[in-house]
């Protein structure tokens, strides 16, 4: 995030300071070890990814429940479920992380660009963003799906391109009222330039909004990406994502809940680890918390 | 005033009319023949092209979306290629239902969410918050379809309050519009505290603290008007993000609305009702954010319409 | 499972030339009580109810309830009998058949049937401009030509000798022609209320059938209501049926374990089965039965590597169709050919390709392809069909076919197999359901040649002249003493169908129903082959 504008001592003493605070040390661990669970998933995965296992379905084709040799159960089809959960952070890491990403940083530069800027180019740019939001996704990702081989880039492109239009809504609302404030003026007055503003006195007040959105849209876009691999975009079967691994298994959640719980409890715990690095985050580089943390 | 919304609203009918012509272009080149669709497996290839003249499907792509904004004009949507019944009929008689879905989830979703999101920012730090934020992420990360089931399963099987499904009374309005509102309240309630504690700090609210002022009287009159601007913002956006949890919560409760008749079309490339569906949905959308702009500067003086 | 006699259907129905009798051998269940009214539950929303235009397995039976053609089954069973026509004579030329329409039958709208009406609704179904899906099956009609091109808006082969008698001309003998005036596509409808309601006479229908539709409040629900004047005495025993549309599979099923409901319109949901199976209470309330469909993937054979039939072979050898069928609790049966086994014509003892990995291994070795074969799978996306593609994925990788899923929406995957794009497509979820209970129904649109063109419904893209010679030749016998002779024929085409391994059969698919306790009536009511669900004219309500 803005680490990088920072004079080096400073920085340090940010990093040290995210350091005393538990519970983003523990957000921190959570990612990391999620990050290289997905790294490492053919080393320490039980069995192979797509591998059906004879003795992984009862004689009636049920699922087996967690226990025994498999530590989270199997799934419809007889495969060890905590392995797919292990291969499926590798999608839903790209989604989640990088797709939901994007997603954040296109919306803010539009929402701020245009409640900072108003005037035609911002009128120009929230009417386009509401074309986005009036548009259908669904749609989009069926004709891509017919005309491009499916693959995890494109699903990620698609939320990339489809997710920014709510960020840059809200943060066009908030920035417009920011703009409008005193201290703006008063930075105007005094000959500020317009970066030095937006940098210094715009952004950080949204910092907080950013945080809500990248942390929700986790779970948002893992789940999205069910959907859309679903209507044939994305990761087609039999590769594992969090997101595919809930949504084939829903309607099943009584018979086998393992299967809805666990891919579930992976992606609460991931969009929560990221909440709390980012909270602290935020406590550590807000000027006005200083000392507080 | 007056010349922003003329402006606004000419605008928007651009919006619309981009809205029809992407969507239209990608069904034009989406491959997947309605006409096949229509004409049954036994057809031969004679039927297929008398149909496909029939439909007007076999002229130039200007030429078929020329016809369809003639017909729109004429507040015709065409008839649905599978149903052959009106597209508009059919709309009609589903948008009730869902707005009134809409309503009951934004409802809940306002009730749970702000709540939430104000006890936590006041309680800033403490187990509460940490409880709050947990029920947020778990609100936004569960999946609709099994919150639904639950829901039904616990209030509806279980508990007898209240009807499994159906449409028509407020009984029947309860539990969808809660599971619905439960995916809302996450985002609310999140966004709620962090504007809630933003302005929390600000400087007049510092001074009206210091003024002494009761602490009920300065959250409700002082911080809450000015932390509730990037709601407003939300509200407006909710019809998008609520068309997708749409489709699922109207098929676990039988709720007679148009999600699952947009589902049912994209799945069966049925273009009329898409183009239709699309259409009504991307009207209200443009509405929703048009009024949230409107409504802004009531809530935040400091900013003007231009 | 019913066992079907392979020539009971034709028997019944071709005793020609003969004055052929009223041969309605059902007996009405004498434990039937009048009365009541049910309620039946489905995910989409019904389509349509115009006869020419429903043509898919939900509206299908609604729509058999409204109207009537000149042919008929008996209910719960596959065997023709006389519908509006009191009686039929075939000419002996096997050309010339004529009706005598049973008086006195009434529209709902009060008016009396007539020989007009037929003419008028099997001209109405046969014009392009009302563009129905079936329109194709009166090919064997005379003067169909003449309708397609549109130089006749009237079919010529249907006349109304009198106000009770109809005679249609074929242009060719044809043994399946009284299964086509059976389908619903062949149904009377009265012209003024056609003409009257328009392109909506799908939502307002009026037909001469056991129920009349009373309400339909879009995107909620149908009321069918009791047809007092139906000509057929006695039925139907209820008074009302409820459609209630819009209800998810799972939430239908609790309903009924609630009591709210009659029949989950949509079946047991895959994720409740066992639950409902493995509890005695529940499992009573279900009835099973065959259903005339058979699941099975298609392969291109007009492209490398499925040119190659020892290929096509090896696929079929390197498929464990039983796995596939426990994956799916055990609710199909293993398949080794095209037709299924209620099917008239089914071979019975053929044995198919038997599962063995390392014979299917040799024969790909043999063929040129030791090192592996890469290819694609499309599949539809809804559950089961993705999960059955990934076990027959798994089965052909251990021989060495790395076969890539493609899963996509239902109309994707139709554009897909038409254009002959899709190396391979496992049917499921698409797959032939018979239109009626006759071995030619399989054969010319999804084998034969006239399938296999561009947007056709053959995926294999299999055109074997030879074999079409073959069935129109056994189709061309309508002479019922010789039925055995046409079935044998058509069983042969099938054979030389699994001889090419064209298709690789996985399984055929079997049918649970599940009633609410107070339902009565036969079990074959409930697994009806041409009502799915139910038979709705003949069940009952027991309180």
């Amino acid at each position: 995030m803005s680490d990088a504008v920072l004079p080096e001592p400073r920085r340090r003493t940010a990093l040290a300071r995210l350091a005393r605070r538990p519970l983003a040390v523990l957000g921190l661990v959570i990612i990391a070890v999620t990050v290289a669970a997905a790294l490492a998933a053919p080393w320490i995965a039980p069995f192979g990814r797509d591998e059906q296992l004879f003795e992984g379905l009862t004689l009636e084709g049920a699922p087996m429940p967690p226990g025994g040799a498999f530590l989270l159960g199997t799934d419809l089809l007889g495969r060890d479920l905590l392995t797919r959960i292990l291969y499926g952070a590798r999608t839903s890491l790209v989604i989640g992380v990088v797709a939901n990403g994007m997603a954040l940083l296109i919306g803010t530069l539009v929402g701020v660009t245009a409640g900072y800027f108003r005037g035609w180019a911002g009128s120009v740019l929230m009417r386009f963003t509401d074309l986005m939001m009036a548009f259908p996704a669904l749609l989009l990702a069926i004709c891509l799906a017919a005309i491009f081989t499916p693959s995890l880039w494109i699903v990620a492109l698609v939320i990339a391109l489809v997710n920014w239009v709510q960020v840059a809504r809200v943060l066009y609302t908030e920035t417009t009222s920011l703009a409008e404030r005193d201290f703006i003026a008063a930075e105007r007055a005094i000959g500020a330039g317009n970066g030095r503003i937006l940098w210094l006195h715009i952004l950080p007040h949204l910092v907080p909004t950013i945080i809500v959105w990248g942390t929700l849209g986790i779970s948002t876009t893992v789940l999205l990406e069910a959907t859309l691999s679903f209507l044939g975009i994305g990761v087609q079967p039999p590769e594992p994502s969090w997101g595919n691994i809930i949504f084939e298994n829903q309607t099943y959640f009584q018979a086998a809940p393992w299967l809805v719980f666990f891919p579930g409890m992976a992606i609460l715990l991931l969009a929560l680890a990221f909440n709390l690095v980012g909270d602290a985050l935020r406590d550590v580089l807000d000027p006005t918390q200083r000392g507080r943390g | 005033m007056a010349g922003y919304l003329l402006r606004r609203l000419v605008q928007s009918v651009l919006i619309l009319l981009g809205v029809t012509l992407v969507t239209f272009f990608l069904l034009y080149v989406l491959p997947a023949d309605p006409v096949r669709q229509i004409a049954g497996r036994s057809a031969t290839a004679e039927t297929v092209e008398s149909i496909r003249r029939q439909l007007g499907l076999d002229q130039p792509f200007w030429v078929q979306y020329g016809r369809y904004l003639w017909n729109l004009l004429h507040l015709d949507l065409g008839r649905s290629y599978l149903q052959r019944s009106n597209v508009s009929e059919l709309i009609w008689a589903r948008l009730p239902p869902t707005l009134l879905l809409m309503a009951g989830a934004i409802v809940c979703e306002l009730i749970l969410g702000l709540t939430m999101g104000i006890v936590a920012a006041l309680r800033r730090g403490t187990a509460t918050d940490n409880g709050l934020m947990i029920a947020s992420f778990v609100g936004v990360s569960a999946p609709q379809f099994v919150v639904g089931l639950l829901m039904l399963y616990l209030f509806g099987v279980r508990l007898h309050w209240l009807p499994i499904s159906g449409y028509g009374t407020f009984a029947h309005l309860v539990l969808p519009s809660l599971t619905l509102g439960i995916l809302g309240a996450g985002w609310y309630s999140r966004m709620m505290r962090s504007s809630m504690v933003e302005v929390m700090r600000q400087d007049f609210i510092r001074t009206a603290r210091a003024k002494g002022l009761a602490r009920r009287r300065v959250i409700l009159r002082h911080a809450l008007p000015n932390a509730i601007l990037p709601i407003i913002a939300m509200i407006g956006i909710d019809i998008g993000i609520f068309m997708g949890g749409i489709v699922v919560v109207e098929s676990v409760f039988g709720w007679p609305g148009i999600g699952q008749l947009a589902w049912q079309a994209i799945q069966r490339v049925d273009i009329p009702i898409i183009m239709g569906v699309t259409l009504v949905s991307a009207v209200a959308i443009v509405l929703g954010n048009l009024l949230a702009d409107l409504v802004t500067p009531l809530i935040d003086p400091r900013i003007r319409l231009r | 499972m019913k066992r079907l006699l392979a020539s009971t259907a034709l028997m019944v129905a071709l005793a020609a030339p003969a004055l052929a009798q009223d041969q309605d051998t059902y007996t009405p269940d004498p434990n039937a009580t009048p009365g009541g009214s049910i309620t039946i539950t489905y995910k989409d929303d019904v389509a349509t109810l115009d006869p020419a235009i429903g043509y898919d397995w939900q509206n299908w039976s609604m729509i058999k309830s409204l109207f009537d053609g000149l042919m008929d089954y008996v209910p719960g069973t596959t065997d023709l009998r006389p519908g509006l026509a009191e009686s039929y004579e075939i000419s002996e030329d096997g050309l010339t058949y004529t009706f005598h329409l049973r008086p006195g039958v009434k529209f709902h709208n009060g008016r009396e049937m007539t020989a007009e009406d037929v003419v008028y609704s099997l001209s109405r179904v046969t014009n392009p401009a009302t563009q129905s899906p079936g329109a194709g099956f009166f090919g064997m009609i005379e003067g169909f030509d003449a309708m397609m091109d549109g130089s006749a808006t009237t079919l010529s082969g249907v006349t109304a000798v009198d106000p009770q008698t109809v005679q249609i001309k074929l242009s060719r003998p044809d043994a399946t022609f009284l299964h086509v005036m059976a389908l619903n596509f062949a149904s009377v409808v009265p012209r003024e209320a056609v003409e009257a309601a328009g392109e909506d006479f799908g939502r307002q229908p009026v037909g001469t059938g056991a129920f009349r539709l009373a309400e339909w409040t879009l995107g909620q629900r149908l009321v069918f209501e009791k047809n007092p004047d139906y000509w057929r005495e006695g039925v139907p025993y209820l008074d009302q049926i409820t459609f209630e549309v819009g209800q998810e599979p799972v939430v239908a099923l609790l309903r009924l374990q609630n009591g709210e409901i009659d029949v989950p319109g949509d079946g047991i949901p895959p994720a409740k089965f066992q639950e409902v199976m493995n509890d005695p209470a529940q499992a009573e309330h279900v009835v099973q039965g065959g259903q005339l469909q058979t699941g099975y993937i298609t392969m291109n054979v007009t492209q490398p590597p499925f040119d190659n039939v020892d290929v096509r072979r090896a696929v079929n050898m390197a498929i464990n169709k039983d796995r596939i069928v426990q994956i799916i609790n055990g609710r199909a049966i293993p398949a080794n050919q095209p037709l299924p086994p209620s099917m008239p014509g089914y071979t019975e003892g053929q044995e198919g390709y038997a599962y063995d990995p390392e014979g299917a291994k040799a024969l790909l070795a043999q063929a040129g392809f030791a090192d592996g074969i890469d290819t694609e799978l499309y599949v539809m996306n809804t559950d089961p069909n993705p999960r059955i593609a990934q076990a027959i994925q798994q089965d052909l990788a251990a021989v060495g076919i790395n076969a890539s899923i493609q899963s996509l929406a239902q109309a994707n995957v139709i554009e897909a197999g038409g254009a002959g794009t899709a190396p391979m497509i496992w049917s499921g979820g698409m797959a032939w359901i018979a239109d009626f209970p006759d071995p030619a129904n399989f054969y010319y649109p999804i084998l034969g040649c006239a399938g296999a063109v561009e947007g056709g419904w053959n995926w294999s893209k299999y055109c074997n002249e030879e074999l079409d010679a073959m069935a129109t030749q056994a189709d061309s016998i309508s002479d019922p003493a010789r039925s055995e002779e046409r079935l044998k024929l058509w069983s042969d085409v099938y054979a030389k169908v699994m001889e090419d391994a064209v298709w690789a059969p996985v399984f055929n698919e079997e049918r649970y129903t599940m009633k609410s306790a107070r339902m009565g009536g036969d079990d074959s009511l409930y697994v009806d082959p041409v009502s799915i669900p139910v038979n709705y004219d003949y069940v009952y309500v027991t309180e």
